[in-house]
Order: C-alpha cells, then sequence, then structure tokens
C-alpha cells in the first residue's frame, strides 16, 4: 500500500530594512526547529542561502522599506507567497530606521557623508548599483498586503513558535499576554 | 441597599453622582481607558471605554451611572473598536516602543496588548514633533501624545500652575506649554509637579533617571493592564 507523504509547506524568509535579530530570535526556537522542519521546508532565506525566490505557502519578512530594493523584494514575496507574515518592529512600523523619517533624506546623507566630524572630502555613494533610499521608511502593510503580524523587537522565539503553530494550525496568530511585546 | 446596575450582567453598586468608569473600577470591574484618572474630571477624550447601555454607545467615563441600566462592555464588538480607535493613535503620534523609556509601564501600549493589536493597520503619519529637552529635569518627547489632557488637567487643577494645554482644533491639535517661548524651561515646573507624573505615555521623562526597573520587570510585564482593573495606583508607584 502506498504511505502518504505529507506535502511540506514551503517558507521563504528574508531581512529587508531589519537588523536580523528577528531572525536571530526565530532561530532561538533552537530544537523546536526540528518539529517545524517535520512541516515545512526552506526555500529563499538567509538560513540556506538559496538567492531566488520560487513559489512558497509562507513568507516571512523582517524589516521595513528604506530603499527601492526592498520594495522590489517585498514585492516578489508578495507574488510568489500564498500568506506573507510582518515580523518584528521595523517590518509592522518601519522601527528603529523609520526614526530618520522626520529628518530630509538630503540632510541625512549631507551629515553622514559630508558635514560629520572626522570625515574630510567625503562623498554621497551615487553608484548606480545602489538602491536609491526612499524619503521615508515605511512598514510592510503601506505598501502590499500583509496577512499576519508578529510584533516584537524582536519577538521571543516563544513568540514567534506560538505564532506559526497558530498559523500552520490554519488561524489567525493570538499571542497572549507575556507573549505580545512590542519592545 | 445601595443602587445598582450591570456590567455584562454583573451587578455594580454605585453612589449618586458616580459615573459608568468610577463604579466599574470601584467595584473591580474593568473598562479600557486611557484619559480617565480617578483624580480628575472626566474629559471623554480618548472613547476607548465606550460602552453599551440599551442598545446606545457612550463614554462611560462621561454618563452618570443609574439605578437598573444594563451596560455592555467586555464585549467582541466594542473591544474591535476599542482597538481600531488604539491603532489610530499608534499611528498618529510615533510611538516606538523599543526606544521608549516608559515602556512596560505605559497605557496606552498595556492597552494595546491587552486588546490583541498585532498591528497599527493604517498608514503612519510619521508627524515631526521635535522634543522640548530645556528643562534640566523633565524632557518632553510629545511624539508620543495621545492628548488624553491630563497634564492639562493635572497642571490646572492640582499644581495650579497651567502649564499646557491643548491647542489647535481636529486632527492639527497638539499639545503646548504656556510659556511665551513655549518651552518647559520657561515655566515653574517642577518634577515634584502632578503634571509631570500623571502622563499614561511616555511624553514627561525624568532626566536623572532612566531604566531603573528593568524591561521584563516592569507594570504590565507582571500583570496585564485588565488585571489591575486600574492600573493608576501601580503606575504611581514608579
Amino acid at each position: 500500500m502506498d504511505t502518504v507523504v505529507k506535502k511540506k509547506l514551503k517558507v521563504a524568509t528574508t531581512s529587508l530594512a531589519g537588523c536580523f535579530g528577528c531572525h536571530m530570535s526565530f532561530l532561538d526556537i533552537d530544537e523546536r526547529l526540528f518539529d517545524l522542519l517535520e512541516l515545512i521546508a526552506f526555500d529563499r532565506t538567509p538560513l540556506t542561502d538559496i538567492k531566488e525566490l520560487g513559489e512558497c505557502d509562507i513568507g516571512i519578512i523582517e524589516g521595513g522599506l528604506c530603499n527601492a530594493e526592498n520594495v522590489h523584494v517585498l514585492r516578489e514575496f508578495r507574488r510568489q507567497c500564498k500568506l506573507l507574515i510582518a515580523i518584528g518592529a521595523c517590518a509592522i512600523n518601519g522601527g528603529l530606521p523609520a526614526q530618520r523619517n522626520q529628518l530630509s533624506l538630503a540632510l541625512i546623507l549631507e551629515e553622514v557623508y559630508h558635514t560629520s566630524v572626522g570625515l574630510a572630502n567625503g562623498l554621497i555613494p551615487n553608484d548606480p548599483e545602489l538602491p536609491l533610499p526612499l524619503a521615508k521608511v515605511r512598514p510592510l502593510h503601506e505598501v502590499v498586503r500583509i496577512d499576519y503580524f508578529i510584533p516584537g523587537c524582536p519577538p521571543s522565539a516563544d513568540a514567534i513558535w506560538k505564532a506559526l503553530n497558530d498559523i500552520l494550525a490554519g488561524h489567525a496568530p493570538a499571542l497572549g499576554h507575556g507573549l505580545i511585546h512590542y519592545d | 441597599m445601595s443602587a445598582s446596575f450591570t456590567i455584562d450582567g454583573k451587578a455594580v453598586p454605585f453612589a449618586e453622582g458616580q459615573t459608568i468608569i468610577q463604579a466599574a473600577l470601584a467595584a473591580g470591574v474593568y473598562i479600557p481607558h486611557l484619559c480617565h484618572h480617578p483624580e480628575f474630571k472626566p474629559h471623554g477624550s480618548c472613547k476607548l471605554c465606550t460602552v453599551r447601555i440599551s442598545g446606545r454607545q457612550s463614554a462611560s467615563c462621561t454618563t452618570l451611572a443609574q439605578a437598573g441600566m444594563a451596560v455592555e462592555s467586555d464585549t467582541p464588538a466594542l473591544n474591535d473598536e476599542r482597538r481600531t480607535l488604539t491603532q489610530m493613535l499608534f499611528v498618529e503620534g510615533n510611538h516606538f516602543c523599543p526606544s521608549c523609556e516608559k515602556s512596560g509601564n505605559c497605557k496606552l501600549q498595556a492597552t494595546a496588548y491587552d486588546l490583541g493589536m498585532m498591528t497599527a493597520h493604517f498608514d503612519h503619519f510619521f508627524p515631526s514633533r521635535p522634543v522640548d529637552a530645556s528643562h534640566p529635569d523633565v524632557l518632553l518627547d510629545f511624539n508620543r501624545c495621545i492628548l488624553c489632557s491630563l497634564c492639562v488637567r493635572a497642571s490646572r487643577d492640582v499644581d495650579g500652575k497651567n502649564a499646557f494645554a491643548l491647542s489647535g482644533r481636529g486632527i492639527k491639535t497638539h499639545l503646548i506649554v504656556n510659556a511665551k517661548s513655549g518651552r518647559l524651561a520657561d515655566t515653574d515646573v517642577t518634577l515634584q509637579d502632578k503634571a509631570v507624573r500623571v502622563c499614561p505615555v511616555g511624553v514627561f521623562l525624568r532626566k536623572d533617571r532612566g531604566f531603573n526597573v528593568p524591561i521584563g520587570r516592569r507594570v504590565f510585564d507582571l500583570k496585564p493592564v485588565s488585571a489591575y482593573v486600574d492600573a493608576t495606583a501601580a503606575l504611581a508607584k514608579e
């Protein structure tokens, strides 16, 4: 008799304008990763170093949008993934990078590359390969539809584990007291 | 026997002249709230304490309790609306909890946790609101202001200094300092003022003290805001 092989869900992850802290926190689920790998297989993610994004069931995105490349990658994820999860403060409200939103981009570039102490003849990088910065850092849901959110800076491993279990069980993640955090 | 009404079916006694939220909190029944404070006259601006009375919605901080009224509060529909109001507060200001000293002691954050707010949902305004660091002891960070007017009421009614006001209308409403220069340093506000200690969010910060209690051991890390019923006393000890 044929054994039924349960198809694993394909999961991709990426970090946009983030610090990889959410990915580190994800790895903090430790040995529970083995349980998770019974249910999922990784596609593009910094964990596998796969660069090309294929069709996926779930995309998990850390970090907000600070440049044109971030927007490009986000749209690619939305195209290829059935479910998109925004993880962490930056993906959800812009986070630390969005602290620059009250200053003009020109002023920031001027300060960082020209007028800061210790800079002599600094040049603002303008190589055509560099993605152009956005005027304001934006959270993900302001550009594409996001299905689920896991807040925290970073969310704890337990919060990520709970949220992923909820989502894999087919319902919206609910984090109770102690797991839901914005800091 | 004293007069009573019900909240979600539970009998709540009240004294003549008490508002619904006053009677509720005294009876240990939590109703979400931000601009309400037991020591001050109601302001009725945050609308988080909105309840349903005989099919009509009304702010429980400005509605007097009446014998026999049937109040609904902890219902999915009302909590959905409260969550939406909270989301609007988050996008209208700049609320970056990871870099805020009040994180864990913040009523806005704790209320959002309790309502299960996973995202602010709306587009962020990212308003430009420069901080006022002019005062030697107190930092004013307007980015977090939710216009509850508690500092305005405290300074006027308790401190007798009338150092703050809400200025402008509608979406342009903002907190101002009552000084010709507009700077806190040019008022007679001191660290001992009630106005400095009553903020439910992180607008007023003491300059000489930071992270005295580590994140993780703060008021709302220990218990959710609803478990305190009225968190004012717990926060006052911080």
